[in-house]
């Protein structure tokens, strides 16, 4: 168990990492500005060329360490939820449901404003549509929930093979990105932003009463945490976090399973400073895979969700290789 | 006289529509120990925890210090009754003193994070189990006897008044058997706890309970003074095999036939 002190330090380390990420992710990029430039326009009296790079590059990075924050939480919480360490964000279907939602949209030619709603609906069908079944007869057991999941999400996925099948090839280029994970055609920053902060602190109150939950829930019951409350509760935050990332970056990879791992690895499993630290790493993660995807081969962009995933499956694999037995 | 720590009125439970326990009366007063005994599915884990009040009963009611358990908040109940489980598995990795530093959570606020006092506290049932030194192990490197024994250190962490153990003894060595009935024992002696235990082995309880309840399985349910009940005629018909009863320096043994 880490004492209040080490649980501060590693956040304040945390923060420091954030705040590099988005030093790089303001500097890096086919317009050189010098950091001074940024700096000025940052606080609001900069000339043209910094005010630039903080009108573009700045709400990217906004947008993609909310989303990247909002996936490793969901992660991590729906890891605690299922007792299942393989368990991520899209375990239960929820980016499956936003995927159709966002290639009918886009199948449909529709602006992005109604991408970014159709896929949020999307998300939030497939949310009630798992809770529902799983819930159908009150036993609600981690198993029930999590096959009614990959069930759900296996039929979004055919719905969305059947879309790509029948779009014709100058919607595909998009879709696909879409389906991938993307900051490029990110509607709006603080949505995300907002979710976050909201996610987080609705979940930190629940931070200990979760470390039992992950024990059982008997054992939970037993030691007085009002365990369907907060089965309820969690499941909840931890799809409408996953929704509201989707709804703006499509369905990146690996962030919402990886991370939390690699904070466990690095910190325990306590989840009052697991869940705030997850949240700081996936930010950090998906503002610095971001901001690779966008200069590695620039002027071309490669969709962020195919970097988070080659970076994320050697890690996991090496991770997983070295887990104890 | 005050109210008793576990009072069990008219209860019935059932397990898959099947009736195990129909209308059952129950009362343990401070420092009674109670065996609960019968045959392998005959219910004795459900109606264990249907006392502890982690499921509801099919009827009647189960009043922890006079209170109805249905009413009490999950952290109210936890401050009252500990129970410990058959089965425990851990997903993700967690240390030894974590683990028994759990039981500390229904005497936490929201906030709060466990102080000096509740490590000491765990120190201590670490140490009363057997386990002192090993508090930064890893619990999946346990052994099952070790794991069981950290189960039991994390119940004495949650310093309740009323234990509630379901087979108690499993994965447990000789020694580590006595160890762990001497412990409770002790805790119903000297702090006025009371104990209700699945056992199944009837010599260990009639050695270290004062009562026992056997469980027929078909909503039968019989309940006396160990020297009355636990004898070979009513554990033959229990168990449906033949025991004969030995008896040396006051304890009691039964031998199959």
């Amino acid at each position: 168990m880490p004492t209040r002190r080490r649980a501060f330090l590693i956040l304040a380390s945390l923060c420091l990492l954030a705040l590099a990420s988005f030093a790089l992710a303001l500097t890096a990029g086919s317009l050189q500005v010098a950091p001074a430039d940024i700096l000025a326009s940052l606080a609001g009296r900069g000339d043209g060329s910094g005010d630039v790079v903080v009108q573009l590059r700045l709400p990217r990075a906004l947008a993609g360490f909310a989303c990247g924050g909002l996936l490793a939480l969901a992660g991590a919480l729906m890891q605690v939820l299922l007792r299942n360490p393989l368990a991520d964000p899209y375990v239960l279907g929820i980016s499956g449901g936003a995927g159709v939602g966002a290639m009918f949209a886009m199948l449909f030619g529709l602006p992005l404003l109604a991408i970014d709603g159709l896929a949020f609906a999307g998300a939030l069908g497939a949310m009630f549509i798992v809770f529902g079944l799983a819930h159908g007869d009150g036993s609600w057991t981690q198993t029930r929930l999590l096959l009614t999941g990959v069930i759900v999400a296996a039929g979004c996925g055919a719905l969305i093979a059947l879309m790509l099948s029948i779009a014709d090839e100058r919607k595909l280029h998009g879709m696909l990105f879409w389906l991938m994970g993307d900051l490029g055609q990110t509607y709006d920053w603080w949505p995300a932003l907002l979710a976050l902060v909201v996610a987080l602190l609705c979940a930190m109150p629940f931070a200990r009463e979760l470390n039992l939950l992950s024990r059982g829930l008997m054992q939970a019951q037993a030691l007085g945490v009002a365990v369907d409350r907060l089965r309820y509760t969690i499941y909840l935050l931890a799809s409408l976090a996953t929704a509201a990332s989707v709804t703006t970056a499509g369905s990146i990879g690996f962030v919402g399973l990886v991370i939390p791992h690699l904070v466990r690895l690095a910190t325990g499993n306590d989840q009052r400073l697991l869940l705030p630290a997850s949240v700081l790493a996936g930010g950090s993660l998906l503002v610095l895979a971001d901001t690779a995807a966008r200069t590695v081969i620039a002027p071309m962009q490669l969709p962020v969700g195919v970097l988070t995933a080659l970076i994320g499956v050697p890690v996991f694999l090496f991770l997983l290789s070295r887990q104890p037995k | 006289m005050s109210a008793p720590l576990l009072e069990a009125r008219q209860l019935s439970v059932e397990i898959g529509g099947k009736t195990v326990v129909d209308r059952m009366n129950l009362s343990l007063q401070p420092g009674e120990r109670l065996a609960i005994l019968g045959r392998n599915g005959a219910g004795k884990s459900t109606l264990l925890s249907t006392l502890a009040g982690l499921r509801p009963p099919q009827a009647g009611a189960v009043l922890l210090d006079g209170e109805d358990c249905a009413l009490l908040a999950p952290r109210q109940a936890a401050l009252r009754r500990a129970w410990l489980g058959q089965f425990q598995n851990d997903p993700f990795g967690s240390t030894v003193l974590e683990t028994a530093l759990t039981g500390r959570h229904p005497h936490l606020g929201r906030w709060d994070w466990e102080s000096k006092h509740d490590a000491e506290l765990a120190r201590k049932a670490l140490q009363a189990v057997g386990l002192d030194g090993m508090e930064t192990r890893q619990v999946h490197t346990l052994s099952g006897g070790e794991r069981q024994r950290l189960s039991i250190a994390t119940l004495l962490t949650q310093a309740a008044t009323l234990y509630l153990l379901d087979e108690p003894l499993s994965h447990l060595d000789l020694n580590h058997q006595m160890a762990v009935l001497e412990l409770f024992a002790g805790a119903a002696r000297d702090c006025g706890a009371a104990v209700v235990m699945v056992l199944h082995d009837p010599a260990l309880a009639h050695r270290f309970c004062d009562r026992a309840l056997l469980v027929y399985g078909d909503g039968r349910c019989a309940q006396g003074t160990v020297d009355d009940i636990l004898t070979a005629e009513t554990l033959s018909e229990l168990y449906g095999y033949g025991l004969r009863q030995i008896e040396d320096r006051g304890h009691r043994c039964f031998i199959p036939e």
